[in-house]
Order: C-alpha cells, then structure tokens, then sequence
C-alpha cells in the first residue's frame, strides 16, 4: 500500500480568519513572534500503487472536489513507507 | 408555476422555502438531492441550511448529488435557480456563479435583520423589484463572505450582475459589500441572505422577501 497526500490551502491572497485567531490565541499562551498562521487541510488517499496514471487521477479527485481553484491551491506528494 | 426546493441531507429552510413559494401564488415540488428528476418544474430553489454539514466545504459535496446534475444541465437551458445562503455557496461550488463563500471576516456566526439594495432586476427572481430598492430581510450565515480575484469582481460590477448588495453593515466581510450575484444570462441567482423568511406579516421583519418568489414571468432566455 502507499500512501498519497493532498494538502490544500487558502491561496495567499485569501483572507484566513480561522488562521487569524489561532495567532491571536499564541500570544496568551505565552508563545511570541509568530507574525502569521495560515490554516489548511490535509487528505490521505491510501492507493494500491503509485502510478503516473493514479498521480494524474489524483490531482484531478484534488482540483475538483478536495480544493476549490477559486480560493485554494493544492500540492500532491507521496508519502514513502506508509504502513 | 410549478417551483421545486430541493432538500440536501442538512438543508434547514427547505420548509419555509416552499411556504414562500405558496404565499406568492405558485406551486411548491419537494425536490429529492438522490433523485435525478427534476419533476418537470419551471424553477428552482436550492435553499440555506448545512448540506452534508458543511464537511470539506460548504456545498462541495452538495454539488456532486444526483439533483444537481439536473439543475446545471437546466441553468444552461434558462430554468430559473435561486440559491440562498446555503443555495448560494452550492451555486458557486457548481461553478454556476463566480466567486466563492468563505468564513465571516469576523469569524462569528451573524443572525440579523439586514438592509440590502437591489441593484439587478434582470432576473426572474428580482423582475418584481425596483433597481435601487432597499429591502429588509434576515440575514444569517456563518460562512457568507463573499470573495472572488479582483478581475472577476470588476467583471461582475461591470456587466450590473450584482443583484444585492448589503446596506449600513457589511454583516461578514464581503467583498465590495456584495451580498447576491446573477450569471451573465440572468436564470441563475445566488443570495447569502433569506428573503423566504420576510413573506408573511408577523413573521420576520416584514414581506420584502416576497418578491423573490412572485417569478413575474420574465425575460429569460
């Protein structure tokens, strides 16, 4: 078995509340200097074998229902030795 | 006219959705989100609520039901199709209208009684208003800032497809305080706030959501 993952995040030029008040929460809890958070999402598709083939079908599954193009991008990548 | 409501797993307003549709003298279709049968009716409501629970996004998974292959197929022919709140966000991930729905600026849910201004009349579902009509209806989302890139937005603005915009308060952080959009073609309208809750006297701030459902035969097409 193997493992691929899909991480998907706010493109930069979108606002990021949730990222927001997590920051917000770092400082009362004594953590400073983090000047920003973004937050995303992470997707691990358990595929039989890693082909050119399932990696293609894969960043479609991504840009069409894991993201939104509109507000999101998205990176794929196979993760080794996953159990 | 006969105007289906589609009911999503989570959809909330459903109900009071095909109350509208009967308080402004049309007939009201429950539609099924499994089904692929439109049940041959003359428009759509797609209504607010928390289709599959807003998992992954709000309206993404909505957007890959059965009824909704139907729908895109029909907006491409001129069927009328209202999305409100929920409605909305499912129109956009359809890549029916522009732009996406995203979390409140502020980051809290907001439930009030908001100010809008129609701006476009030339829709099916807005014939029966003036341009540049204010209305109060209830307002109530929690992710309903609306966004798209700055190009998109000039688009928009530019071809008078903004159908309401909010008034006084921008009450979640959209952009050019836009609170409904029209395709280019006018059938498809999505709005964040609920003119199905402002149709009977008593109930809500007053009737000025009326007009969305009363479908004055319109230049469609």
């Amino acid at each position: 078995m193997a493992r691929v993952v899909v991480d998907v995040m706010l493109k930069p030029e979108i606002l990021d509340p949730q990222g927001k008040a997590v920051q917000g929460a770092l400082p009362r809890l004594g953590f400073e200097g983090i000047s920003d958070v973004r937050q995303g999402k992470r997707f691990e598709l358990e595929v039989g074998e890693v082909t050119e083939a399932r990696l293609a079908e894969v960043r479609t599954i991504a840009e069409t229902l894991l993201s939104n193009p509109v507000i999101e991008d998205f990176e794929v990548h196979v993760e080794e030795n996953a159990q | 006219m006969r105007v289906g409501v589609v009911t999503f797993p989570g959809s909330l307003d459903d109900v009071d959705a095909r109350r509208a549709v009967r308080v402004a003298g049309h007939e009201a279709v429950a539609l099924w989100h499994r089904d692929h049968d439109l049940q041959g009716v003359d428009a759509v409501v797609l209504p607010g609520g928390f289709s599959y629970g807003d998992y992954l996004r709000c309206g993404a998974i909505s957007r890959f039901s059965p009824i909704m292959t139907e729908v895109v197929a029909g907006a491409g022919h001129g069927l009328p199709v209202l999305g409100i709140c929920n409605g909305f966000q499912i129109l956009c991930e359809s890549h029916l209208l522009p732009g996406a729905l995203i979390r409140n600026d502020h980051q809290k849910f907001v439930c009030r009684d908001q100010r809008l201004r129609i701006e476009s009349t030339a829709t099916p579902w807005t014939s029966s208003y003036e341009v540049g009509q204010e209305i109060v209806v209830p307002l109530k989302n929690g992710e309903g800032c609306f966004v798209a890139d700055r190009d998109t937005l000039d688009r928009i603005e530019g071809d008078g497809r903004v159908v309401a915009r909010y008034l006084e308060v921008n009450p979640n952080g959209s952009m050019r305080d836009i609170a409904g959009i029209r395709n280019e073609r006018g059938n498809v309208v999505g709005l964040m706030p609920h003119p199905e809750h402002a149709v009977e006297a008593g109930f809500g701030p007053g009737t000025d959501g009326l007009g969305f459902f009363r479908l004055v035969e319109a230049l469609v097409g």
